[in-house]
């Protein structure tokens, strides 16, 4: 509980749960909230956020994955993650497999490939 | 068996604040489907934070939308005031909120004003924004700015309201609640008007919760949800009922919208009764590290904010999750089954903010 | 039962009031006193320290320590504030009146005042101090 008395916490989880996990969240009637990737320079590893919320209370799985890891797409449950989904794989580079509604890199109609990670990383 | 035709919305369309692309599949004037496509405005705004150190982000975060401008600002600087573990004085939050129920108002008559646009009816998008023009004078003598206010900062704000400036704003905000439901009562009683607005675009309460919608989209559907309630700011020593109905048309969001301005002037007479003297801001020393989730309700629903900070003075990332990024499958769920007239109005129903969606 | 033509009260008074509008161009605004129209500096009270220059988010401002200039680029300024805050001696101020519009690009210069002799030398445009002077395009003129 944080000083607002809202619930959030972070949960570390690998690759393979993230189905089932997100699966488990539907039938208990949670909704998504919203899905973020941040890029270590150091680590070279991308850290993905798939927040979940309920009323007032937010969940977090936390997956660290290195460039070349395949996440599956979580559209077939929560409908509503294509424009988060497509949002990760064109400005970062993400990969992500089975797709509802696949932009195929042309959500943001931007010239540059995955401007948020830096150049000597591509 | 109807021959399908594809139509192409927007982008530069007289009726849409902001450019959207929907590709509309259509049958003899029915919508089918609708795809979506945005990436008109795209800034890379969330980019800047390698450039721009944590305290000018400030500036950054509120240039992300014209009209949300204070609610970003204030959701970056709780969030880094929490990972720092600063605590805001008491006059701060007070005056926090003012600024915000102000913000929420105007954007409240504005979205108004569209609305009536939107099926023609231009004087009565005049006299939405006439009363509005007030709020905006309200809002320049008090922070500087009609619409970028530059008043927040970490650990407080930076300009105070005198108690004779905030009794002011307390009056002409009477005088125009007389104003407001002169003007109200037609959005809601006029024979055209309700015959353009109900039954129009329908959103099932369940649809509504498992496509993500937020914000009135989500109120004007039976879920009374509203994130004031979990008390940031100085939600927590005032009271207010969440403005929710079960009508799940656009009358009804028109309605839910309405109920909230004539709130916000309420919450506002409240503050000015409660608000205590003190200080304005605490110093800051150091630099965050940590990271943290803020949730906040902006005007046109629930805006998520996530900070990850390193210690050191650049942050690592900084998302933003606005309400309408949220709104859009629930408005393509809306456009199913709409005539093509209809198209620009449901549009406008979600309040869509596609600067904030694309920052 | 819905009404049909209840808008007619306010259309009735809107025909026979004055205009909302002022008119613009032939009766001037005025400005509340909190305005963010335009940062003013007090150049004998500079220290020369760049505090200013490192804070724009706008990157609008440039100091030079050694040749003793401060200039503006008033297009890049987005008039938010925080140069003012930031400076230590509390020289910065910004006032009501919003910039002009002009036909081209220009950097306003102000020179420190006690030495006559820096009033003749080329302004600091042609010496940026730090990487973050802004690109300028026009020729910078000195301070009227």
């Amino acid at each position: 509980m944080d000083d607002y008395g809202r619930d959030y916490n972070i949960e570390v989880i690998d690759v393979d749960q993230l189905l089932s996990k997100a699966a488990e969240r539907h039938m208990t009637g949670w909704r998504l909230a919203q899905i973020c990737a941040v890029y270590i320079e150091e680590h070279q590893q991308y850290e993905l956020s798939y927040s979940f919320e309920n009323v007032y209370e937010l969940l977090t799985y936390r997956i660290k994955i290195d460039k070349s890891t395949n996440v599956p797409s979580i559209t077939q449950i929560y409908h509503a993650a294509f424009l988060y989904e497509n949002e990760m794989k064109e400005l970062f580079g993400v990969q992500i497999s089975y797709m509802a509604n696949d932009y195929r890199g042309k959500l943001y109609r931007i010239d540059e490939e995955t401007p948020f990670i830096g150049k000597g990383d591509k | 068996m109807a021959r399908k035709t594809v139509v192409p919305f927007g982008p530069q369309h007289p009726v849409l604040p902001e450019p959207i692309h929907l590709d509309l599949v259509m049958e003899d004037e029915i919508v089918i489907e609708a795809v979506p496509s945005i990436g008109f405005v795209h800034r890379g705004l969330e980019n800047l934070v390698k450039k721009k150190d944590y305290n000018e982000m400030v500036y950054v975060a509120e240039r992300i939308c014209g009209i949300c401008s204070f609610m970003h600002g204030m959701g970056y600087c709780n969030a880094v005031e929490h990972i720092m573990g600063v605590e805001v004085p008491a006059r701060a939050n007070y005056l926090r909120t003012i600024w915000s129920e102000m913000s929420r108002i105007h954007s409240h008559l504005l979205w108004l004003g569209l609305l009536a646009d939107g099926f023609g009816y231009e004087s009565l998008f005049m006299q939405s924004w006439r009363i509005r023009e007030k709020i905006l004078d309200m809002f320049e003598a008090s922070t500087g700015g009609r619409v970028i206010f530059s008043v927040n900062t970490i650990g407080g704000v930076l300009k105070d309201m005198p108690d004779d400036m905030i009794r002011e704003f307390v009056t002409i905000l009477k005088d125009m609640k007389t104003e407001l439901k002169k003007t109200t009562k037609i959005f809601l009683e006029d024979y055209t008007v309700k015959s353009r607005l109900s039954g129009v675009g329908v959103l099932k309460q369940d649809d509504a919760l498992m496509l993500g919608a937020v914000g009135p989209m989500l109120r004007a559907s039976g879920v009374d949800r509203d994130l004031r309630e979990t008390g940031y700011a100085a939600y927590a020593d005032l009271d207010f009922e969440v403005a929710w109905s079960r009508g799940c048309d656009s009358y009804t969001r028109c309605q839910v919208r309405i109920d909230e301005i004539f709130d916000s002037i309420d919450l506002i007479e409240q503050c000015a009764a409660k608000i205590t003297a003190g200080d304005i801001r605490v110093p800051v020393k150091g630099n965050p590290e940590g990271e943290y989730f803020m949730r906040v309700e902006q005007p046109r629903g629930e805006a998520i904010y996530y900070i990850k900070a390193n210690g050191t003075k650049f942050l690592d990332r900084f998302r933003v999750r606005t309400p309408t990024f949220a709104n859009v499958p629930a408005m393509v769920e809306t456009l199913k089954g709409a005539q093509l007239a209809d198209v620009p109005l449901l549009i406008l129903t979600i309040d869509p903010c596609i600067s904030c969606t694309e920052r | 039962m819905s009404k049909i033509m209840n808008f007619t009260g306010t259309i009735m008074k809107n025909l026979f009031s004055k205009p909302v509008t002022t008119s613009y161009p032939f009766e001037p605004r005025v400005y509340p006193e909190r305005t963010r129209g335009h940062i003013e500096i007090a150049i004998e009270d500079c220290i020369y320290c760049g505090m200013c220059m490192r804070s724009c988010p706008a990157n609008a401002l440039s100091v030079d320590r050694k040749e003793g200039t401060w200039s503006i680029d008033r297009f890049m300024c987005i008039q938010c504030g925080y140069c003012v805050e930031k400076c230590p001696k509390k020289c910065l101020n910004i006032i009501p009146g919003y910039p002009e519009p002009m036909p081209e690009k220009s950097i306003e210069v102000h020179h420190k005042p006690e030495t006559p002799a820096d009033e003749t030398q080329e302004p600091a445009a042609s010496k940026p101090a730090e990487a973050k002077s802004p690109a300028e395009a026009a020729p910078a003129s000195p301070e009227a």
